[in-house]
């Protein structure tokens, strides 16, 4: 349903022409200095047939279209499958499909291993005063620095291939992970420990029955959350070192003046993270059966 | 209110059947021994005394109820019983030995529902015997027979949030049971329930109590709840909060809801409201009328 409205809006730019297109695509030229398939302003158009009509040449005749940035929808429902079954430009590039598999396993990478260390100590600083001050002011303090920023550094140290790229979705992903993880962790109901302590539970039974356990479903939210923002850092990261998976794509269709696959390019990303976090949500609710949920 | 017809010095005199119950129970050994405890808070810039100078011991198998004024520190004692906090001088010994930190030979059923709600209803009861190592199978038949004390065994396999608030008292009642502890401590535990489900609640308890060996402190703020399971009523005064007197209830048991309005039940009633509110005040009283109503708004 929320899709209806912007693919309506863009639809009705699109196909109806008193509305914008504020272009003109010249189909014959006549006596002006257009060629066939330019695309010029509407005032540059009218002023160039005034002039041509006043010398008494023949007319330009053209019909109104968009900028050549804003494809319609269906044709880039076209690029879809296009840019699927084209051949890369130049040997040694790689498919769409190519390009989007090595996307995947840059973010795979970069958030596990983001996860391996971040989800643990997360759970540490939000459980135990002495590790979140141990940790956290420092944390806090690198959150700030904008994880491109590492991108010379870590070309640098880690070459031009992949590791840079996982580092950096690592960076942006690992220092905002440990926060909130700790967070929600602080955020666990109290009288639930307190009850398990009557209950003869220790600091180390606490965590593993309780805090743990307690906190997974909002833990496994969180981390939706983060997978989202971890696919913002992929993009960053892509385009350091060797250009590398979706955003090199997108670069060069740009560059070749293919907005339609442009626009393809960034709906797949959008598809991609849209279909994971549904297919998520669907198992977390098989996961979290005894949670009470607000309908 | 309680009517002032109702004389409040009726509760003094014990029947022969009470009077001898109470010498029974205290030939019983000491379980609980609190002495001379004190609880100071402090904040930033000034003290506040929760508790000062709180001295009363607690016999195997008693029913203890401990009632005041918001603000008494009620819920304070019962923490610091339990070992979630700790007392600013002063001892609490139970079997003779000091307390220090939480355990398993202190049960605790709290105000608001504290199931485990990640764990079915068997499983929550089986928490305290997972931690203490039972095994598995004893510890799953264990958990039934609990289950089975407080009628809810059909349940066994729900999740907390599908039961009602009074079923998941029971539950967190058979929880702490379950770990066998010597006593059980109750933090207004029916308190959140609506006044059907609570009076049923207090007659659960009134068997279960009767049933096994354990021994009850229980805070309410409820005083007919108080006099309705309590052998002994522990009455705590605010600011600071201090023991003002413990009355030893003088309504023979075994109790029935019709004995709610039996002279013993009603003058023990009025005393305790003289005890807690002795200014008899109105909470209308208490509010100036100008303030409850909107500016410009004429009082008739």
């Amino acid at each position: 349903m929320a899709f209806v409205l912007p693919l309506g809006i863009w639809s009705a730019f699109s196909y109806l022409p008193f509305l914008w297109h504020p272009q003109v695509l010249i189909q014959q030229a006549g006596g002006t200095y257009f060629r066939e398939d330019d695309r010029v302003n509407k005032k540059d158009f009218q002023q160039e047939n005034q002039r041509v009509a006043v010398d008494g040449g023949q007319q330009a005749v053209g019909r109104r279209v968009n900028p050549s940035y804003l494809p319609a929808p269906h044709e880039v429902g076209k690029a879809f499958y296009v840019a699927f079954k084209t051949p890369p430009r130049r040997k040694g590039d790689k498919w769409l499909h190519q390009s989007i598999w090595d996307s995947i396993e840059v973010i795979f990478w970069g958030f596990m291993m983001s996860s391996i260390i971040g989800v643990p100590l997360g759970i540490l600083c939000g459980s135990f005063s002495f590790f979140s001050r141990l940790n956290e002011p420092f944390i806090d303090f690198v959150r700030y620095m904008p994880a491109p920023a590492f991108g010379p550094l870590a070309v640098a140290i880690l070459g031009i291939n992949d590791a840079p790229k996982i580092s950096i979705v690592i960076i942006g992903t690992f220092f905002q992970q440990v926060l909130v993880i700790a967070n929600t962790t602080r955020q666990f109901d109290n009288s639930l420990i307190e009850t398990a302590q009557t209950l003869g539970a220790d600091r180390l039974k606490l965590i593993r029955s309780v805090i743990v356990p307690g906190i997974l479903p909002e833990l496994y939210r969180d981390m939706r959350i983060l997978l989202g923002w971890a696919w913002t850092y992929l993009i960053v990261a892509e385009i350091i070192g060797a250009k590398s998976g979706i955003s090199l794509f997108i670069t060069q269709q740009a560059k070749y003046r293919n907005y339609d696959n442009v626009f393809a390019g960034i709906i797949i990303i959008g598809l991609i993270g849209f279909l994971t976090d549904q297919i998520l949500g669907l198992i977390g609710n098989q996961l979290f059966v005894w949670e009470e949920r607000e309908l | 209110m309680t009517p002032d017809y109702i004389e409040s010095d009726l509760y003094k005199q014990q029947s022969e059947a009470v009077r001898s119950r109470f010498e029974r129970i205290k030939q019983r050994p000491v379980l609980l021994e609190v002495e001379t405890l004190d609880k100071i808070f402090e904040d930033r810039e000034e003290e506040i005394v929760a508790l000062d100078d709180i001295s009363f011991s607690v016999h195997r198998r008693e029913f203890i109820c401990v009632i005041g004024p918001s603000g008494c520190g009620k819920s304070t004692l019962i923490r610091i019983i339990a070992g979630l906090e700790t007392q600013t001088s002063g001892n609490i010994l139970l079997d003779s030995q000091p307390i220090e930190k939480p355990g398993s030979d202190r049960g605790m059923v709290f105000q608001s529902y504290t199931l485990f709600p990640w764990l079915t209803i068997k499983k929550n009861v089986m928490f305290g015997l997972m931690i203490s190592k039972t095994n598995r199978r004893k510890a799953a038949t264990e958990a039934m027979d609990w289950l089975e004390l407080v009628g809810l065994s059909e349940f066994a396999d729900l999740y907390p949030h599908q039961l009602s608030g009074g079923m998941k008292q029971r539950v967190a009642i058979a929880r702490a049971l379950a770990n066998q502890p010597r006593i059980l401590l109750m933090d207004e535990p029916f308190g959140a329930l609506d006044a059907q489900t609570r009076a049923q609640m207090q007659s659960y308890l009134l068997q279960i109590w009767r049933s096994i060996d354990i021994t009850i402190v229980f805070i309410t703020h409820d005083l007919e709840e108080a006099i309705y399971v309590a052998d002994r009523i522990l009455v705590l005064g605010a600011n600071p909060g201090y023991l003002q007197e413990i009355v030893e209830v003088p309504v023979p048991r075994p109790r029935t809801p019709d004995q709610f309005l039996s002279p013993e039940f009603l003058s023990t009633k009025k005393h305790l409201e003289d005890l807690i509110n002795p200014e008899k005040r109105l909470i209308s009283e208490k509010i100036p009328i100008q303030r409850i109503t909107a500016v410009g708004d004429e009082v008739l």
